[in-house]
């Protein structure tokens, strides 16, 4: 069952590769999105279940205002037209997670339709952007979730199995593109930033937790291989629950690799779902649902159509904030960061905490300094986002602060921040605790500047000389005497004022 | 007043207020009518003595306390046994739901409780509302108190004939095409369906979602008016329930009950008559209409073309959303399941197929197949939407038909109660008995049926139907107490008075 693969730069040689992405967002919201229960995550399995969410006989679904709003809001971030009248339908099929066997989801009429993003990518060339096209984002209920208990942790071969409801009926919006064809070698790339800054936009609109890790958002990569210039779509496959952008990347090369090799052995695709293996970075078939399923869509009678007023529409459109690639663009220019430096505090999830650290009035390259030197390293150290350190932008003014006084300088500051992310208390008190404020008694450090020219007077000759930049030897041995505990810049002053 | 079965519900009303009867005096003769007759009738599934007994203790209490919660407060009802009852069974008359039990209430049967009515027992129905008869209930047919060897019609056959053998004098139903009405005009009772979103469905085991309507089974067209006002009226848990008022119903049976129908325009639907009506079931048909006239009603004929194509239009919609809404019935959860024969260790999948080859009805099943045939991808189109489309036109007969009359008339079913096992095997033929009441489902207006007198040919009920727009419920309940007022008269008293007793004993009079 080994795959043929061809090498990635020898697929584009015959290939065009087309995509698509269908990303699953788990709203927000606090009820499910047909029933009045709490959606919170991790309570005690089938806790927070009703007779409506469990599918038990007779019971009824009510649409979530708050998950329709959030529908719509979304379709309006991503440039969607939304739809003046929709309806929801019941998808047909069997499987012991889903109470009704059932899922009660949009087919023909999708609350958004039409919209497009616009991805922003580094290749070889530099900066570039790519207009992805939106076909849909509708509203759907998550179903259960099934727990395959024995050896094999997957259905075939449990001992038995275990199914919380608590999940079924959360509320989600699948977002699917359009093809996205004319990437060439860049749609990996391509897929990656397209995930990337959908999340971001989600997480901006505030509709989501966008947790990838726990499944607030998932995405479904399809891809297929024509060749070139053939001006076709070929036959695609459907890679399900790629969790990570860096796997999104991973599985759009994986795939066209290995269609490329199916391909060129005169074999054709079949079209299926596969399954994304993180560990291995590969896909294999799920073969259990290769047959082609016929959902027997109809429009659910439980439901009353969703008719969206153009007033609400437009109310809505006033919540929407601020694009993240343009207020990208505006930080990047406002705070005079260069290209790679904009994208390591993106990467490191340090965006928003940067511009709430300039707010509290510290100069941008200060906050960046923290925030992608000291602090970045713990969270990766602890394994947590950044914004779930002790530390907040308030407390990394306030040691900044003490910088600027004179009172710490950063080699001080660090042990601070160290102090507090052990949970020690405020930074005065840290300083205070630690002993770590600066000697700013002149008397003590022109003893200790004496002490260093006496025990280098070879040094201090040179700089009587003339050689100012010796000084350097003095001022290290001046620090090593006061602990670091010195102001490095007085310290020169004080050699200089003896010496010249 | 009669006595404590034979009275109608709003004279029992009366009595309670007045205090010459208890709720529990009520409640038990009822028990002892049904110990009395229903090993014949088999009109209950499950009979909850205890529960109601305890409802009416409450409810006399709060009667001496001079706080009744309802006019009805005390006056017993029979529940159909698709309407889900907190701790009491909910089988939809099927096997696969044997020994269910749920949670919850009902919309309508919260508002019974609120009101303060004990809840008898449940009613014997065609598995999941499938039929016209009550022979598809997995627990044996019940029996038509006018003819044992007789259908009650059906679905609702256990409602109608529980109070046709007064067991209860008010019962709840449900109507999807025709199951309050048929089985009324057969056994000469009331029955009304409302206005689609009238009543919440919130509860009730749909059959097919869109055409599901829950309503009231009566002996009297003022004692539907009491119920239908009380079950009646907006639930935010059914998002298709409508969220207006309903028109005052009890005052309009009253209004119709003095007798004057000047001005009424009442249209006879052309369509609704022909071959394959029973002659006696036409006779009464006529002779109604002429009392219509007599109390001033202006009768003129009005077609709906489009009504021909009903049935086929009306069998492919609720098959299609039947075999959604039975998917659930996996043996995951609850109700019945089987393990299938000769499999060690059977996969979720093998499970539910065993269940539901084991727990579903042959009618189901075949509704099952033809539903999920008409979605399939390819039949979608020619199938269900087209069905759409039928049903889209036979909107506009209704809206055409009621831009020149106010309400509209036909036979309720076209033959009297036929007998037991005599359509069975002629899926059609038992199909075609819904044929006059399809319509009025298939456009979500409301209906009545009410007893026209018994065919000569058989000397069995006959039933006529009242039509009227969306939302005007209240015509059906003018139009239909002033029938049953002059029918009654002509009569010399209810019809049902001539329905065989079924036992010797007889209940005493009341004080």
């Amino acid at each position: 069952m080994s795959d043929t693969l061809v090498a990635f730069d020898e697929v584009l040689t015959r290939y065009e590769p087309a995509l698509g992405l269908e990303v699953h967002v788990e709203l927000n919201t606090n009820t499910k999105m047909f029933c009045g229960c709490p959606t919170a995550f991790g309570a005690e399995p089938n806790t927070q279940v009703c007779p409506t969410c469990l599918g038990l006989p007779g019971a009824m679904p009510v649409v979530n205002q708050v998950g329709v709003e959030s529908a719509i809001r979304i379709g309006l971030a991503l440039n969607c037209s939304i739809a003046e009248w929709c309806r929801f339908a019941r998808k047909n099929y069997f499987y012991p997670d889903m109470p009704k066997n059932f899922q009660t989801s949009q087919y023909d009429e999708p609350i958004a339709f039409d919209g497009w993003m616009d991805v922003e990518i580094t290749g070889d060339d530099g900066p570039e952007t790519f207009r992805v096209e939106i076909e849909r984002a509708h509203m759907e209920e998550d179903t259960g979730k099934s727990t395959h208990i024995g050896s094999s942790g997957r259905i075939h071969g449990a001992d038995y199995s275990l199914v919380d409801y608590n999940r079924a009926g959360i509320p989600l919006i699948e977002i699917v593109t359009k093809p996205i064809t004319g990437a060439g070698e860049k749609a990996p790339l391509v897929a990656r930033a397209y995930v990337q800054q959908l999340r971001e936009l989600i997480v901006a609109l505030g509709v989501s937790e966008a947790r990838m890790d726990q499944g607030n958002l998932r995405a479904d990569v399809n891809l297929s291989l024509a060749a070139s210039g053939s001006g076709v779509l070929g036959t695609r496959t459907e890679t399900k629950n790629v969790n990570s952008f860096r796997s999104v990347e991973r599985a759009v090369r994986f795939e066209m690799q290995r269609h490329a090799g199916v391909l060129d052995a005169g074999g054709s695709i079949l079209q299926e779902t596969r399954h994304w293996h993180e560990d291995t970075g590969i896909t294999t078939s799920g073969r259990e649902k290769s047959d082609a399923e016929d959902y027997r869509y109809f429009p659910e009678p439980d439901l009353v159509p969703v008719a969206a007023s153009r007033e609400w529409v437009e109310e809505l459109r006033g919540t929407l904030p601020e694009n993240p690639t343009a207020r990208r663009a505006r930080l990047q220019a406002d705070w005079g960061f260069t290209e790679p430096e904009m994208r390591d505090t993106v990467n490191a999830g340090a965006l928003d905490l940067v511009e709430q650290t300039i707010g509290a009035g510290v100069s941008a390259s200060a906050a960046k300094k923290w925030w992608l030197g000291e602090l970045a390293r713990s969270a990766k150290e602890s394994d947590v986002e950044l914004s779930d350190l002790p530390v907040t932008p308030a407390l990394v003014a306030e040691v900044q602060g003490l910088v600027d006084a004179g009172t710490l300088n950063d080699k001080l500051a660090r042990q601070v921040f160290e102090g507090l992310l052990a949970g020690e208390g405020t930074p005065a008190e840290i300083v205070e605790a630690r002993g770590l404020a600066m000697v700013s008694d002149d008397g003590a450090l022109s003893a200790a500047v004496d002490e260093a020219i006496a025990a280098n007077p070879e040094v201090a000759e040179k700089i009587r000389d003339g050689k100012v930049q010796a000084a350097g030897a003095l001022i290290g041995s001046v620090m090593k005497a006061m602990r670091g505990q010195a102001d490095a810049a007085r310290v020169r002053e004080l050699i200089l004022e003896k010496l010249t | 007043m009669s006595d404590r079965i034979h009275s109608t519900a709003a004279e029992l009303a009366e009595a309670l207020a007045a205090g010459s009867v208890t709720s529990v005096d009520l409640t038990q003769a009822h028990l002892d009518r049904i110990a009395a007759v229903d090993g014949d009738v088999h009109a209950y599934l499950h009979v909850d003595a205890e529960g109601a007994l305890e409802q009416a203790v409450a409810s006399d209490e709060r009667r001496a306390a001079g706080t009744p919660l309802h006019a009805l407060d005390g006056v017993p009802i029979a529940v159909k046994d698709v309407l889900a009852t907190a701790g009491l069974p909910t089988t939809c008359g099927s096997k696969i739901l044997e020994g269910w039990i749920p949670p919850y209430d009902a919309t309508v049967v919260a508002r019974l409780k609120a009101a303060g009515l004990p809840i008898l027992g449940k009613t014997n129905m065609d598995e999941f509302a499938m039929g016209s008869s009550t022979e598809h209930s997995a627990y044996g047919p019940t029996r038509n108190p006018w003819d044992l060897d007789r259908i009650p019609g059906g679905s609702g056959g256990g409602s109608a004939a529980a109070v046709a053998a007064h067991m209860a004098p008010l019962a709840l139903g449900t109507d999807t095409g025709g199951s309050i009405r048929q089985p009324g005009a057969v056994t000469g009772t009331v029955g009304v369906k409302p206005t689609y979103g009238g009543v919440s469905r919130y509860g009730l085991v749909a059959l097919a979602n869109s055409l599901d309507q829950v309503g009231p089974v009566t002996r009297t067209v003022l004692d539907s008016a009491l119920l239908h006002e009380l079950i009646g009226g907006h639930d935010p848990r059914d998002s298709t329930s409508i969220d207006q008022p309903l028109p005052g119903l009890v005052a309009a049976a009253r209004q119709g009950a003095a007798g004057d129908l000047a001005g009424v325009r009442v249209g006879v639907i052309t369509e609704l008559a022909g071959d394959g009506w029973q002659p006696g079931v036409m006779a009464r048909f006529e002779e109604s209409l002429e009392l219509l006239v007599k109390a001033g009603a202006e009768v003129v004929e009005v077609s709906c073309p489009h009504f021909v194509h009903a049935l086929a239009a009306y069998y492919l919609i609720l098959p299609a959303e039947a075999s959604s809404n039975l998917a659930k019935f996996d043996a995951m959860r609850y109700g019945l399941r089987v393990m299938p024969q000769g499999i060690d260790s059977p996969s979720a999948e093998e499970v539910m197929r065993a269940t539901r080859e084991a727990g579903f009805g042959d009618e189901v099943k075949r509704r099952i197949v033809l539903g999920t045939y008409a979605l399939s991808s390819g039949y979608y189109d020619a199938y269900y939407g087209q069905a759409q489309k039928v049903r889209t036109l036979i909107g506009r007969d209704f809206a055409a038909a009621f831009e020149q009359v106010d309400v509209l008339v036909s036979p309720t079913a076209p033959t009297t109660a036929f007998k037991l096992g005599e359509k069975l095997d002629d899926p059609i033929a038992m199909y075609l008995n819904d044929l006059a009441t399809i319509p009025a489902n298939l456009a979500g207006v409301p209906g009545v049926s009410v007893p026209s007198g018994l065919a000569d040919e058989d000397a069995l009920p006959a039933g006529f139907q009242v039509l009227a727009p969306a939302l005007a419920d209240e015509r059906v309940y003018r139009v239909g107490a002033a029938l049953e007022t002059a029918l009654t008269e002509k009569w010399g008293g209810p019809l049902l008075a001539q329905a065989p007793s079924l036992e010797s004993t007889q209940n005493g009079a009341l004080a």
